[in-house]
């Protein structure tokens, strides 16, 4: 087995049946082959329409794929996710699979700080040392210490989005998906994201993406994967 | 790991009438479960039968006990099941005034599970019903105080300390947070959420609230006419939901 293989998708497909509307079918995704290794950046690209966030939604099982296989190396072993059992999955994401998308999720009366370190309490590190690693990422990501102690429903949408990505790099995770991460950020913002991912690429994460930003993509990308929306079937 | 509660194949019927209908499910230690569906829909009858408080007409219920013992919860007597409900179980009711002893003060409704247990200390346990009404963002200068005077929201943080104080492993709750207002109902799902990270607590909540089970249940099951119609991840059930119930249960959501 290939060592620095980390996620293997064979003949992918998604449809989506939706009932209510006159039992519509939307095909998303067919026949998707795809390898990530460790270390390597590969970016999405394509028009919107093209699944490219349903892609990753279908890797990180927020959706249930319709054919094929996605497989991750999970504790050294390969975890079919398509198959998995939730417990499975549950434990997949605690440990090796993070997502981060566009938004937020705001959970009410939890301040920014929490919000960040919660992933590292997941996997067992101590309170206060996660407290510390998340205010050094927040200082890193330029949201002001005044605001860490406050539930972020009232930030900025830049704001939300700093938070948001600290919250999904602070617990170190060999595969990394990203929606759009930077999508609201100024180019500071979006130099230190890139940076932040570089240093994840160095501790051997593989990371898959979507940048619509070209500048980002030049950035970080060291390979891309295009994508057309597939033809009305 | 191995699970704390196997349902298999559980059936609840009134009479004629469904309540539920071939229900299996495992609880993981530390995990919450969310029942969703619409009223009606069984998942109180299912809450009830699966803790015990009524007999199941089929199937079976096992929970593995503090010792690591599997009882079957069908062929315990009442008195093993009443101890199970007062040492590791606790049970939280949507109404407060259905799970509260109104005519005792805060601090003795806290203390009467602690009490049961054979803690007999009155200082210590004041100082425990303190901590707890703390704990639940209720004064302690309020412990001498009955619950009658208190609003509904305080009223159901009291219910929580009371069932929790004892540090049960498995909780059943039914529609904790229904019937408040919205920014009570934050407080208490924050402390919910909050109290079962601190505990490490497997529980089962009833909801009709979708995005309560979002927030607090890692997995979720679907009810409808008394039968699971799909289970899962609770962001996939969500977000990608697979049955026409769940789809028109999902897409009925107000957004904001």
């Amino acid at each position: 087995m290939n060592t620095n293989l980390m996620l293997d998708l064979h003949d992918l497909g998604k449809s989506f049946e939706l009932h209510h509307q006159h039992d519509a079918h939307l095909h998303v995704l067919d026949g998707i082959r795809l390898q990530l290794h460790a270390g390597e950046c590969v970016v999405l690209s394509g028009p919107s329409g093209a699944g490219k966030s349903t892609l990753l939604r279908v890797i990180y099982a927020n959706y249930r794929p319709s054919r094929g296989s996605v497989r991750l190396r999970h504790d050294g072993r390969w975890l079919e996710l398509a198959s998995a059992t939730p417990h499975e999955v549950l434990d997949a994401r605690r440990r090796t699979l993070g997502y981060v998308s566009q938004f937020l999720r705001v959970i009410p009366r939890v301040p920014a700080l929490d919000i960040v370190a919660e992933p590292l309490l997941q996997i067992g590190a101590e309170p206060a040392q996660a407290r510390q690693r998340a205010g050094e990422l927040l200082h890193r990501l330029n949201v002001p210490e005044r605001l860490w102690q406050l539930p972020p429903g009232t930030f900025s949408g830049g704001e939300q989005q700093r938070v948001n990505i600290a919250r999904g790099l602070i617990a170190p995770r060999p595969v990394l998906l990203l929606d759009e991460p930077t999508a609201s950020l100024d180019a500071a913002n979006r130099a230190v994201v890139a940076q932040l991912l570089a240093e994840a690429r160095v501790a051997g994460s593989a990371v898959l993406g979507i940048f619509h930003d070209e500048d980002m993509r030049d950035r970080v990308a060291t390979r891309l994967f295009p994508m057309q929306p597939l033809e009305p079937a | 790991m191995s699970a704390l509660l196997q349902v298999r194949g559980l059936s609840r019927h009134y009479g004629r009438r469904i309540g539920c209908e071939d229900v299996s499910f495992e609880l993981h230690p530390g995990e919450l479960l969310c029942i969703v569906g619409e009223s009606g829909s069984g998942k109180s009858t299912l809450l009830n039968t699966v803790a015990a408080q009524l007999a199941p007409s089929a199937g079976s219920v096992r929970y593995r006990q503090r010792d690591g013992e599997w009882l079957e919860l069908g062929q315990l007597s009442e008195a093993d099941r009443r101890r199970l409900a007062r040492e590791e179980w606790g049970f939280v009711t949507q109404n407060p005034r259905d799970g509260l002893r109104l005519n005792v003060s805060a601090g003795a409704n806290v203390a009467e599970r602690l009490m049961a247990l054979g803690v007999r200390h009155y200082g210590q346990l004041r100082s425990i019903a303190r901590g707890w009404l703390e704990r639940v963002e209720i004064d302690p200068a309020r412990i001498d105080d009955a619950p009658t005077g208190f609003s509904g929201g305080m009223q159901q943080r009291l219910q929580i300390a009371r069932t929790l104080v004892t540090q049960p492993r498995l909780v059943f709750m039914d529609e904790p947070t229904a019937g408040l207002d919205v920014s009570v109902q934050a407080r208490i799902l924050d402390l919910l959420r909050r109290l079962v990270n601190e505990l490490g607590l497997a529980a089962v909540m009833v909801t009709h609230d979708l995005a309560v089970a979002r927030l607090l249940a890692a997995r979720t099951m679907v009810m409808q006419h008394g039968r699971v119609v799909e289970t899962g991840l609770t962001d996939q059930i969500l977000d990608d939901p697979q049955h026409p119930y769940t789809q028109l249960l999902v897409s009925s959501v107000l957004t904001t």
